[in-house]
């Protein structure tokens, strides 16, 4: 076709996607191609918000725990106040701290570390009861110190209650992780809510930021068992 | 995406102001929100609960048992809601699914564990008094195992609970609903809804642990409820 003007050029912004361009149930083109800018940057995000706040959650909860063991009567209180803890919605608590914290990676890891806090400190403790009586009579018997008792006894016995603990805090955490995004362009919820913005959320988009959450959490389950075998391979072969 | 609005501590005193300016439509968005929970945990309890209490009761599946509460961990709230909604469109439906998968793990695999710890010589006892499977089932293994399977559904009922607001960003209303949206409620009225979130999960949480205290036969009161599943044996 042809005007005064000359040839009507068509720009040409490349081969349209079909499958893309249709919203097919999964466009492994799509992943492919959006794996560097969109998904793995994502996912490292996501391991990063989950180390931090898990290991500091592991650190405050161990530290805590020994004063519980210590002491004993902190415990109770505790374990109400992070019950209760528990029940708060993770979209709320994000909410309520951003007064104080703004809409900062600060406000997602207070957060997470809340509940892995609340989640490991009642396993650690447990863990730490968990040596038998004639255990410790056994060993208070040998002349251990109580010192040498908590870290030649108790801890070791401890293993398999903290490792398990370890393992629902780190999922729940991953799994939590993926709303922080609510609040800024954080971790694999960030795929799932942009294409949620969209009036036909893109699904391929949605799966695939989906599917590496589970898998990463299922990954890191499998490793923490894996863990638990070789610290303590006397704790039985159950999976959970 | 949410704005950023400059935020101090009297956003706190504008956040129980909304609370205070708007009860009727707070209480309208709660009941929404409690009608989405009640409808998936009624789901979760219908299909999760027999299966579980099945299983254990014959000592099978222990694999299913496990293997649900794992994967049931692992799946974000997030992506199960997104994921529906790719299927079953936004509203009610998309959410009540979601919620009720999310609701399942932990019903499933409580109530395998309990029917299935269940002291094999109080099984083997009523056996010999001549008891049928299901008269075992009704009259001595799950009066025992009430305790363990409240625990189920109130980790279930509290997570589904707490949850819901997310339901808000896939058209589940609710109290999501305020929180999802600051352009029109500003950030006071997100941090009300927020607040009034807090309180409702947390109001059904006491109303289980008394209902469970309430529900339990006396013989079998020996754990203290309400404290976290720990495993922990009573001091």
């Amino acid at each position: 076709m042809r005007t005064a003007a000359g040839p009507i050029v068509i720009p040409n912004f490349g081969k349209g996607n079909a499958c893309v361009t249709g919203n097919h149930a999964f466009c492994w083109g799509w992943v492919r191609q959006h794996w560097g800018d969109t998904l793995q940057p994502a996912l490292v995000q996501h391991v990063e918000l989950t180390a931090i706040a898990v290991g500091i959650g592991f650190t405050l909860a161990f530290a805590l725990a020994l004063v519980a063991h210590r002491y004993g009567r902190i415990e109770h209180p505790i374990n109400i106040v992070s019950a209760l803890l528990y029940t708060i919605p993770s979209l709320a608590l994000f909410q309520l701290l951003i007064p104080f914290t703004g809409l900062t990676e600060t406000t997602i890891e207070i957060a997470l570390v809340s509940y892995t806090l609340v989640i490991l400190f009642p396993n650690v403790v447990a863990g730490l009861r968990s040596a038998p009586e004639d255990v410790l009579e056994a060993a208070r018997g040998m002349g251990l110190t109580r010192r040498q008792i908590l870290l030649r006894v108790e801890l070791p016995l401890a293993i398999p209650a903290i490792v398990g603990g370890l393992r629902i805090a780190v999922v729940s955490t991953i799994s939590i992780a993926t709303v922080a995004a609510f609040l800024g362009d954080y971790g694999l919820g960030d795929p799932i809510f942009r294409a949620l913005d969209d009036p036909t959320p893109f699904k391929t988009e949605i799966y695939s930021a989906g599917a590496l959450a589970v898998a990463l959490a299922l990954v890191c389950d499998a490793g923490l068992v894996l863990l638990r075998r070789v610290l303590a391979p006397w704790a039985g072969r159950r999976l959970a | 995406m949410i704005l950023a609005e400059a935020a101090n501590l009297h956003t706190f005193v504008d956040a129980f102001r909304f609370i205070g300016d708007n009860p009727g439509f707070l209480a309208t968005k709660a009941w929404q929100q409690l009608e989405l929970s009640g409808a998936a945990l009624g789901i979760g309890l219908g299909v999760a609960l027999p299966f579980g209490i099945v299983l254990g009761h014959l000592h099978r599946g222990s694999g299913i048992a496990i293997g649900s509460s794992i994967v049931g961990r692992a799946l974000p709230s997030l992506v199960l809601i997104a994921a529906f909604l790719t299927v079953l469109g936004i509203g009610f439906v998309n959410n009540m699914v979601a919620l009720a998968v999310l609701a399942s793990g932990p019903i499933l695999t409580n109530s395998f564990d309990a029917v299935n710890r269940v002291e094999a010589d109080v099984v083997e006892a009523a056996r010999g008094m001549g008891m049928t499977g299901v008269q075992i089932l009704r009259r001595v293994e799950l009066p025992l195992a009430l305790p363990l399977l409240f625990t189920g559904i109130r980790i279930a009922a509290v997570t589904v609970v707490a949850t819901a607001p997310i339901a808000a960003i896939a058209g589940g209303g609710g109290l999501g609903d305020i929180i999802v949206n600051q352009a029109s409620y500003r950030l006071a009225g997100v941090l009300g809804a927020s607040l009034c979130v807090m309180i409702l999960s947390a109001a059904v949480f006491v109303a289980l642990v008394g209902l469970q205290a309430a529900l339990t036969p006396t013989g079998v009161r020996r754990t203290r409820v309400g404290e976290a599943p720990t495993g922990k044996e009573p001091q």
